[in-house]
């Protein structure tokens, strides 16, 4: 079996796995950082978001293979050092969860707007965010805490 | 008293102070904490049992067992908000722990007495409310009995403000936290009268807005649902289901499969076929390997779910009665004096439940089949034990079930086949096994809301009251369908509901509100459209029908005034109303649509709902509750659609079964809660049923045309259109 070399929220993780293996399986079961969430397997949900190199990814899609050794990958459990990004603080405020399973993709799909476009507006937001479900239909209140978010960048 | 363990969890001292405090350590925290003076080293702390659902630890921490499962609902944080007012504790010292499974001790009294610890119809509030009352007045009567024995006081003289007991007398106070050593169990413990609880205007917690104790984990990733489980030795275990419900599999390629590399074991099921791999990756890349025959002679074969409508528009028409549910007056005799009858029909495609978390669970079978430990998401955590014990040969309480975080319930969860799934894998091959379901095993074999028709009937009298109204509905699932279908609230004196029943052998289940959704969409449509004919106004009508009802009725004015139902909306725009009643709840609800001709693609802009649901104990969440109500509820109307043709499931993921995305959620959710002392009502699936109906009422108002099959997809609506 292969072996690879993974830059994971900072840190060097070797894995040994098929090449096709989907980065969210390395990610969940491999090395057990479980915040990122399986939904659907075919990048249809943003349950899965992390960021490669600062570019909001679906990791169900993406095969171990495809990675570069150099590119960085971030995962909810790297987002901040402290879990006190603005967004997760916003979240907090906002009180956005309910079951909670899609949020870390949001927030994750969510990050890669605010570092691109500190003010977003409405359509902004909207269009950048309709790639990740969320079942719950929190969808008023993620609005709401992405724009507390970036009024807090200000 | 039983001491335990000093486990001091940062997460859950963070979790407590609702994330105010992210930046202090645990350590610095304990002074502040404490409510005494003097700052307590983790070496000495102690804590004690004050009663089956509370701790209290000597630095003031009270821990308060959550009897629930958590599936977003949020009752978590309001049960223990329950018990804490009565205990008149210091909500920043509650840390909140799930209950043991323990059903005599931890249950609550539902279908017929009996105690049950499972979590559906949005019962949990409701029917732990006077219990955890009653658990947190006893509680402080512990408290307040130890100190009336140390101080050698009458307990009558002492006092409680928050987290503290005090003594007005002698100008004495004593923190909570410092009762942990002079605790006294009193030999027996009243049952607190109901005249000695707070009254609603002495509520610090109840109804005041709290953050929920489960969000700050839910925004770091730290959240632990089943599927983040991980035990050592633990296999992967899947299985391959039949694209019919109950087709029976013959496996044509197990040694090709058992030689793959990683594959532990082969396991028959009487519908699948199940794999156990080393790893995740490898039994997935098994399964897509399984050459399977499928027998398929069941009852499913031959159902197609579009065409079998006719069917059932056959059936209805039928004249002889089905299953008579529901009966209030002479409908026959009623209908016979009728002026003028009314006469609709109504369809709801199967739907899904789509909870984002795939089912999953993890089963570790003692290697002597004589125990095991479970850990899964479930809404019926009492009933796990029994069913894997029955499941093994051995008794309930050789089984642990530790209950995770549930990403969604919806009703899914109710049922147990996917924990049954993982014990079979684990006793087949005795390792740990985590059994996880693809979206594709979740869709396809899921448990949907019944493909279902109703036909709604009407007489007016001469005065064009409505005298009659016989409901009747065609479709699998006796229950199921016929929940939502009475009319309790609008004066109707001759009122029947009548099943049809058949059977397509598709596997069906309650999805959130269960037969609401179809109901209240006819009912409230057929109201609108009686209205029209009369040349009534919507919410007039409505009115009339409530003056017997009238919290029911104080729904209706609210959401009116929320919506300036009186004031024309923007030209190309229309608004809609309909009400509906579910678990106790009172709610109506308004929305504001236009629609895109060419593509036929409704947008729905605002929804404004007014609910009565009893004293409100978590006003926040009882927003939150309505909101994603709504926006489930709008996702079933305009995306949801499960097809079948020959018996197979047409379907299989989000690209063929989409459900509502964020572009096409209302710009605004106004929600007003009606004031009420009432006891707490189920608010969970409040708001979901309203939203066909009044979708399909500001449809009509808006282009004279009525939309009567859910989903309403642009194809749909635009063959309205054009029709």
């Amino acid at each position: 079996m292969p072996a690879y070399s993974l830059q994971i929220n900072g840190k060097t993780h070797k894995v040994n796995t098929e090449a096709s293996t989907p980065l969210l399986w390395v990610l969940r079961e491999h090395l057990a950082l479980s915040g990122t969430k399986f939904g659907c397997g075919l990048g249809q949900c943003g349950a899965c978001t992390v960021h490669l190199d600062g570019s909001p990814m679906r990791s169900c899609t993406l095969p171990i293979s495809s990675l570069q050794e150099n590119q960085e990958i971030t995962t909810i459990e790297g987002l901040s050092p402290n879990g006190k990004h603005p967004l997760q603080e916003a979240w907090i405020e906002e009180q956005v969860p309910q079951c909670g399973y899609c949020q870390s993709g949001q927030i994750m799909q969510a990050a890669a707007l605010l570092d691109q476009n500190s003010q977003p507006t409405r359509e902004e937001i909207i269009s950048h965010m309709n790639g990740n479900l969320c079942r719950c239909g929190t969808y008023t209140r993620i609005v709401k805490a992405i724009q507390r978010a970036a009024d807090a960048n200000t | 008293m039983e001491k335990s363990s000093n486990n001091i969890s940062r997460r859950n001292f963070i979790a407590a102070a609702g994330g105010v405090t992210l930046a202090i350590t645990a350590y610095a925290l304990y002074p502040t904490l404490s409510g005494s003076k003097k700052e307590i080293d983790p070496s000495d702390l102690a804590e004690e049992k004050v009663n089956a659902w509370v701790h209290l630890r000597n630095d003031g921490q009270i821990t308060i067992y959550n009897p629930a499962a958590e599936m977003g609902q949020g009752s978590m944080t309001a049960l223990p908000v329950i018990l804490a007012e009565e205990l008149d504790a210091d909500w920043d010292k509650v840390k909140i722990e799930t209950a043991p499974i323990n059903v005599e001790t931890y249950g609550f009294k539902a279908f017929g007495n009996r105690k049950v610890m499972i979590n559906v119809g949005s019962r949990t509030v409701m029917g732990y409310y006077d219990a955890l009352r009653q658990a947190g007045a006893q509680a402080r009567y512990i408290l307040l009995h130890s100190v009336a024995q140390h101080w050698s006081v009458p307990i009558q003289e002492l006092n409680t403000a928050p987290s503290l007991v005090q003594h007005e007398a002698s100008g004495r106070e004593i923190s909570y936290g410092e009762i942990v050593d002079i605790l006294q169990e009193p030999e027996n413990i009243p049952e607190i009268p109901s005249s000695d609880l707070k009254s609603p205007d002495e509520f610090r917690l109840i109804g005041k807005v709290l953050p929920r104790y489960d969000v700050p984990a839910k925004v770091d990733g730290s959240a632990q649902f089943a599927i983040d489980i991980q035990v050592p030795d633990m296999h992967y275990g899947v299985l391959e289901r039949g694209k019919v419900h109950g087709a029976k599999p013959s496996l044509t390629n197990a040694a090709e499969i058992q030689s793959l590399e990683g594959i532990i074991a082969i396991v028959p099921f009487s519908y699948g076929v199940g794999v156990v791999a080393t790893t995740l990756e490898k039994a997935l890349a098994a399964k897509a390997k399984l050459a399977i025959d499928w027998d398929r002679n069941v009852t499913a074969q031959g159902h197609d779910s579009q065409s079998d409508l006719e069917g059932y528009q056959q059936l209805a028409d039928a004249s002889s009665d089905g299953k008579v549910m529901h009966k209030v007056g002479d409908v026959k005799a009623a209908m016979r004096k009728g002026i003028k009858k009314y006469t609709a029909t109504y369809k709801n495609d199967y739907i899904y439940h789509a909870q984002m978390e795939p089912l999953n669970a993890i089963a570790s079978v003692a290697a002597d089949g004589q125990s095991a430990e479970i850990w899964a998401g479930t809404q019926n955590p009492g009933s796990i034990a029994p069913t894997v014990a029955k499941e093994l040969g051995i008794e309930a309480d050789q089984v642990k079930l530790n209950l995770c975080y549930l990403g969604g319930g919806l009703g899914r969860r109710s049922t147990s086949d996917y924990i049954v799934e993982s014990v079979k894998l684990s006793q087949a091959t005795g390792k740990p096994v985590k059994l996880m379901w693809t979206r594709e095993d979740d869709l396809q074999y899921g448990m949907y809301r019944p493909l279902s028709l109703q036909k709604l009937e009407a007489a007016t009298d001469a005065n064009g009251q409505i005298i009659a109204l016989n409901h009747c509905i065609v479709g699998d699932g006796s229950n199921l369908l016929a929940s939502g279908a009475k009319n309790a609230f609008y004066n109707i004196p001759n009122q029947a509901v009548d099943l049809r029943l058949t059977q397509k052998g598709i596997r069906i289940k309650h999805w959130r509100a269960v037969g609401h959704g179809p109901n209240k969409f006819a009912i409230e449509s057929f109201i609108d459209e009686i209205a029209a004919d009369q040349g009534k106004d919507p919410l007039d009508i409505r009115r009339a029908l409530m003056k017997d009802s009238p919290k029911a009725l104080a729904t209706l004015e609210k959401a009116a005034e929320m919506a300036n139902w009186n004031t024309p909306p923007a030209p190309g725009r229309a608004r809609g109303i309909a009400f509906g009643e579910r678990s106790g709840a009172l709610c109506t609800g308004i929305c504001e649509i236009s629609v895109e001709e060419d593509s036929g693609k409704i947008r729905v802009h605002h929804f404004w709902s007014a609910v009565d649901a009893g004293t409100i104990v978590q006003p926040d969440n009882v927003v939150a509750q309505m909101e994603g109500g709504i926006i489930m509820g709008m996702s079933s109307v305009f995306c949801e659609q499960l097809t079948i043709k020959n018996g197979e499931i047409q379907q299989s993921n989000f690209h063929d079964y989409p459900i509502l995305r964020i572009e096409d959620a209302p710009e605004s959710i106004e929600i007003a809660m009606m004031p009420s002392t009432d006891s707490p009502k189920g608010i969970g699936e409040a708001s979901t049923p309203i939203v066909a109906g009044a979708i399909a009422n500001a449809f009509a108002t808006l282009t004279g045309k009525r939309l009567r099959h859910l989903p309403f997809s642009p194809s749909r609506v635009k063959r309205v259109l054009e029709a």
